[in-house]
């Protein structure tokens, strides 16, 4: 089990022709991830990395069947892309590509919400799932199948968090990274949810950053619903207020989105915060050693009486 | 991308805002000139620069003759104004723009701008005008009107009334209202505002809404498409070493301490400001280099963190996804070389080909200084940077240092 993604998934490529899709879709070809076709207007009919090239996503998900779908289209016409994908009846639309502009995303977001298609990204670097199936940019060797499901605002600081479970042999379920930016698909919640309902993830990983309060609802959600151990970590404490870090979503505004307040909540629902991104995979392992621990004395205890 | 108020209020106006006369001038003469052109028997100077307040800061003044006019103009161009918003340097007056002073009646609030939690343009009213709308929010949330609008039906009439009847107007500044706000609401979709605030946004004596103030920010990946708005773009108000960063495509942000930061990645950038403090030093700057950590952008990178005389030491952290360590220590290299640092430098490289790059490092001769993970390379950058503070001072005092 893993979540959105398996060894099963299609997926196709829109922007399959220019570099960043090429590069990008060798890289997954690579993996292992079963893509079977890409998208580039007015390139139809022809092959490009012994696949077939399509003028509509349409087109691609009447031929390949393809439910997934990984973009690289440029900003000025990612909004478009998303939508096409939608449109089509792509499933999972995961998007890499960084600088949409925000009114964009306000109306793509009001599309996808009357659709039972699912978006990650955008400024994301996507989804995998171990050993089956990458969609987006992370690099593949550094995972390892496992136990812990991660979910990143941020693409660095998931490879870093990957990279930890990987060395104490946690290994991870899925790895999301919802994106940068301030107005996006899937959320901390839906991920979060997900792994909750997966049978493989023991435990979830969550890494937020300033700016917006989706660390805050994700906090109340886990309160509510969620019974796996949870370990968090908030880039940012020493960021200044009214700045844009990097990502356009990462902004302290108006008093508001600061990492203190994040961690305050997350705290307050009982998740184990880290303040270095260096101690996320060893408050894993401890979280989860204490519940193995707790499970075995539970059923040991049964036996006996 | 922030706007100047006087390049704010002609789009307002040109969107069927009210706004009162005036006119920019970069001379006292100017600005007497403006004056004079305005009519009238009194008017407000008031200072152009990207931050708010300004009123308490010296940088408005109500003038009534036009001797006044150019004393104030003169008292503020070319100097620095010091706000509570711009941080101790100030930001330099380059341009005052005066104009009509109006006679206040009621001072209300209103501004729109993305809310993050609907992913949606959202109003925000007050009755509580011309104050600090996040003090007002804080200390009495009731006085805040807002909503969201739907992306498809656009901001509706019945909206508008609601946050009207909310302020207290009634006709006819009800349907002044209304039409204020649908202009408003077409420029930010228009446009491709991040921020549009009207503070305060005054009723007159004579019974008429006016934008006494106006603040117009623009979403900079929305640039592209905006070729008019991208030419309002006034760099002379930004950081120099921000500005000098976006020239070489780096995200740079300029912060107090004296660590300089080196990273691939926002995320991991602000990570290692927070580790940098947690271990006891000071961050001097966020950095993100980009995925395509190439030599040249190394380069560049590092003769602009340098050009802060501040800093004692460098942190250089890279996670090497696809982008292979090796190629990025040599970058570094090549960089430590050439662009000549004199500050410790620590390196802590992960991810492909590590190991090739530490060896690369290590046999370069040059004196860097590797670090296993994370937490070691915020230990050795604090030392360091102690350590040269340290070193410094003594040569300063003409002792001899220890190494």
């Amino acid at each position: 089990m893993s979540i959105l993604v398996n060894k099963r998934t299609e997926v196709i490529c829109q922007g399959f022709t220019g570099r960043q899709g090429t590069f990008h879709s060798e890289q997954c070809l690579a993996y292992g991830t079963r893509l079977v076709g890409g998208v580039t207007p007015g390139r139809g009919g022809e092959r490009h990395l012994g696949l077939p090239v399509f003028d509509t996503v349409r087109d691609a998900v009447r031929v390949t069947g393809a439910t997934a779908s990984m973009i690289y289209v440029p900003a000025p016409y990612a909004a478009d892309s998303i939508l096409e994908a939608v449109e089509a009846g792509i499933e999972l639309v995961v998007c890499i590509t960084e600088g949409l502009p925000i009114n964009d995303m306000i109306k793509v977001k009001a599309a996808l919400a009357g659709s039972p298609a699912r978006l990650i990204g955008p400024n994301c670097p996507g989804i995998i799932t171990p050993g089956e199936c990458k969609i987006g940019i992370m690099p593949g060797f550094i995972h390892k199948k496992g136990r812990v499901g991660i979910v990143s605002r941020s693409g660095t600081l998931t490879y870093e968090t990957v990279f930890q479970t990987t060395n104490n042999g946690l290994g991870q379920s899925s790895c999301v990274g919802i994106g940068g930016d301030p107005v996006r698909g899937m959320n901390f919640i839906d991920v979060i949810e997900l792994f909750q309902r997966d049978r493989q993830t023991e435990g979830i990983i969550m890494v937020g950053e300033i700016g917006g309060s989706d660390e805050e609802a994700a906090a109340e959600y886990i309160r509510q619903f969620v019974t796996k151990p949870v370990v968090a970590y908030i880039a940012g404490v020493t960021a200044p207020a009214g700045k844009r870090m990097g990502h356009a979503g990462a902004v302290i505004a108006g008093g508001k989105g600061t990492a203190e307040d994040k961690y305050r909540a997350l705290k307050a629902a009982g998740v184990r915060t880290v303040k270095s991104p260096a101690q996320l995979g060893s408050a894993m392992a401890e979280l989860l050693s204490a519940r193995r621990a707790g499970t075995r004395r539970r059923k040991s205890a049964a036996r006996h009486r | 991308m922030n706007l100047h108020e006087y390049q704010s209020k002609k789009i307002l106006a040109s969107y069927g805002v009210p706004v009162p006369d005036g006119r920019v001038a970069s001379s006292p003469q100017e600005a007497v000139a403006a004056a004079q052109a305005l009519g009238g028997a009194a008017w407000v100077v008031k200072a152009q620069v990207h931050a708010g307040g300004r009123g308490k800061a010296g940088g408005v003044k109500l003038v009534r003759d036009l001797e006044a006019v150019r004393s104030a103009a003169a008292s503020m161009l070319g100097q620095r104004l010091v706000t509570k918003q711009t941080g101790a340097a100030g930001l330099p007056i380059e341009r005052v723009y005066v104009e009509v002073a109006s006679d206040i009646e009621r001072e209300l609030y209103l501004s729109l701008t993305l809310n993050r939690e609907r992913g949606r343009i959202a109003l925000v009213a007050s009755a509580a005008g011309g104050m600090d709308i996040e003090q007002v929010a804080q200390k009495s949330p009731a006085k805040i009107l807002s909503l969201t609008v739907h992306p498809v039906t656009g901001l509706q009439p019945f909206q508008c009334k609601q946050l009207g009847f909310g302020l207290g107007l009634a006709s006819p500044q009800l349907e002044a209202f209304q039409s204020l706000a649908l202009g408003l609401y077409r420029l930010y979709l228009e446009r491709d505002a991040s921020l549009i605030e009207i503070n305060p946004l005054i009723v007159t004596r004579q019974g008429a809404l006016v934008a006494l103030d106006a603040k117009l920010d623009i979403d900079a990946n929305a640039l592209f498409r905006q070729p008019v708005m991208a030419a309002l773009r006034d760099v002379g108000q930004e950081d120099p070493m921000e500005r000098r960063a976006s020239e070489h495509d780096l995200n740079y942000v300029s912060l107090d301490g004296n660590i300089a930061c080196m990273v691939n990645g926002a995320g991991l950038a602000m990570a290692t400001m927070d580790l940098i403090k947690l271990h006891g030093g000071e961050p001097a700057n966020f950095l993100d280099v980009g995925g395509g950590a190439t030599s040249e952008r190394v380069t560049a990178a590092f003769e602009l963190v340098l050009s802060n005389p501040k800093v004692r030491a460098i942190l250089v952290n890279i996670f090497g996804g696809i982008v292979r360590c090796d190629l990025i220590a040599d970058g570094i290299i090549n960089a430590v070389k050439n662009v000549g640092v004199a500050v410790p430098v620590v390196v802590r490289l992960e991810g492909t080909n590590a190991e090739l790059a530490r060896e690369r490092l290590a046999q370069s001769g040059l004196s860097i200084i590797a670090a296993a993970d994370l937490t070691d390379a915020a230990r050795k950058v604090v030392a360091a940077a102690a350590q040269g503070g340290r070193r410094r001072k003594a040569a300063r005092a003409g002792r001899p240092t220890a190494a």
